[in-house]
């Protein structure tokens, strides 16, 4: 389970986060939505660790993720794949070693990271791309690399950055389809932030607003679409202010 | 302007501060050769091999003015075998180390600006860590060794090729003989001469690769910023390079 609690993050003193709490339940796709620079991604982050909060803390399966040690750090993102908002591929590796890179990392051996490195890509429906170079492929296929990269190690929760971002309608809905697929047959818990409805109502198990630094309002993917709150109405409808 | 002045010497102190830690991270990182280990043979092959062009360029037009000054100085004052020992003299101590350090700074030291810059920007710094890397033992730390390494392998060579363009230009327009270069190249060596070239030239490739790891890792703000930091670590590491010239003359000589 992963627990925002009363997190608070400004940056050159504007204030991004501002008391955001949130429960991520296991097994659960949350998708977390929001205006553009609301803070959705900075949330992310701080679940691995990636930045430090002002003040409250992420707590994943009891952990305190702004207590932890280096070690401690090193295990929690062992549990957890990220896949970034523009993938962030290594473009000196091949698809197959940038898959790879967390399992040499773990030092597995190297019959296991192969089998591994071909499910992850066969299951992004990418099986040949292994020997080539990401600056060959496709903005989408990048973005389903990163997934593969994530689910290479087995993690019990992936946090998905804009994973639709930038993507054409047909390509998004192939990452939709490929989150919920994830979802199913390995049973991950999952965080999307994305400000794609289209995408939130497909993948999402429960949908959270985050405006001005906290949680606006949480609810299933009905909640959310009859939601009275106009706020909410006005950023699912996609209506100017 | 007081409240000026203040905030000025809490972003030094700042800034200090940071590089304080930058450095604490990246000697807590050297035990984990494991994961420095292989990049390290690639970055001695960029830094030190790949520079091997332009080093040996520059010292070999070098060699070629320094025997031709040294000449013009000399003729009708001093024998002119004395142009040996200024060309193998220059060459060891100053200009050797010197210009190569100058220009891998530009070569170098902007690549590694530019290169960790972009990764920063586009978040593969971040996904390093989320696969449980350390940043510093995958990318700081085989960049600083491999330049702390193999900036004098690359001085080494380029003061040798120096010394022979100052020989063959000896040989052809200055009518000097063979032994009479020699003569004044063994005239006033000392084994010191040689290391303290060498050490201050290790102390330039590790200037050079810190700064440009720093501030490519430093970099914000998509692609002005990678350039903004590119700017930097080149007049920052020739800044350095010539106050490190400065202080090991005053040290070590």
């Amino acid at each position: 389970m992963i627990q925002f609690r009363d997190l608070t993050k400004s940056f050159n003193g504007r204030s991004v986060l501002d008391g955001f709490t949130l429960d991520v339940r296991d097994g659960e796709t949350m998708v977390i939505i929001g205006f553009s620079g609301a803070g959705k991604s900075v949330a992310l982050k701080h679940v691995v660790g990636l930045l430090p909060p002002d003040s409250g803390d992420v707590i994943v399966d009891g952990r305190a993720v702004s207590q932890l040690d280096r070690p401690g750090l090193t295990a929690l993102r062992g549990d957890i794949g990220y896949v970034f908002q523009f993938a962030a591929l290594f473009n000196s590796l091949t698809v197959a070693e940038n898959v790879a890179l967390g399992l040499v990392r773990r030092r597995l051996p190297e019959p296991e990271i192969a089998t591994r490195v071909h499910d992850a890509l066969r299951l992004v429906d990418l099986p040949d791309t292994g020997p080539r170079y990401p600056a060959e492929l496709s903005g989408g296929m990048r973005k389903r690399v990163g997934i593969a990269r994530a689910i290479a190690l087995r993690p019990r929760y992936i946090l998905y950055d804009e994973p639709t971002t930038g993507l054409d309608p047909v390509t998004s809905a192939v990452m939709d389809q490929l989150m919920v697929r994830t979802r199913e047959q390995l049973g991950v818990t999952g965080i999307v932030v994305t400000h794609d409805m289209r995408s939130a109502y497909t993948v999402g198990d429960r949908i959270a607003m985050l405006y001005e630094g906290r949680v606006r309002q949480v609810g299933s993917v009905a909640g959310i679409q009859g939601s009275a709150d106009p706020i909410v109405r006005q950023f699912i409808e996609g209506r100017p202010a | 302007m007081i409240d000026r002045i203040g905030r000025y010497a809490v972003d030094r102190v700042r800034a200090a501060g940071r590089l304080g830690h930058f450095l604490a991270d990246l000697v807590r990182a050297v035990p984990d050769v494991a994961t420095w280990r292989g990049p390290l043979v690639v970055q001695m092959r960029k830094i030190g091999v790949d520079s091997l062009p332009v080093a040996l360029f520059i010292a070999a037009f070098t060699g070629v003015v320094l025997a031709l000054q040294a000449s013009y100085t000399f003729t009708g004052t001093v024998p002119l075998y004395i142009v040996g020992t200024v060309v193998a003299k220059t060459m060891m101590l100053e200009l050797g180390p010197v210009l190569t350090g100058l220009a891998l700074s530009g070569r170098v030291g902007a690549s590694l600006a530019a290169e960790l810059g972009t990764m920063r920007v586009t978040e593969q710094v971040d996904a390093l860590e989320t696969l449980a890397y350390d940043p510093q033992a995958y990318l700081v730390l085989p960049r600083v060794l491999a330049g702390t390494l193999m900036v004098p392998l690359v001085v080494a060579l380029g003061i040798v090729v120096g010394i022979i363009t100052g020989w063959l230009t000896s040989l052809s327009l200055i009518h000097l003989s063979t032994p009479e270069f020699v003569k004044g190249l063994k005239l006033l060596y000392h084994f010191k001469d040689t290391w303290f070239g060498l050490a201050k030239s290790a102390s330039f490739g590790m200037t050079i690769t810190l700064v440009g790891c720093r501030l490519g890792l430093d970099t914000w703000g998509g692609a002005e910023g990678v350039g903004r930091s590119t700017t930097r670590a080149v007049v920052f590491s020739s800044m350095l390079i010539l106050a490190l010239d400065a202080f090991w003359a005053v040290v070590l000589l």
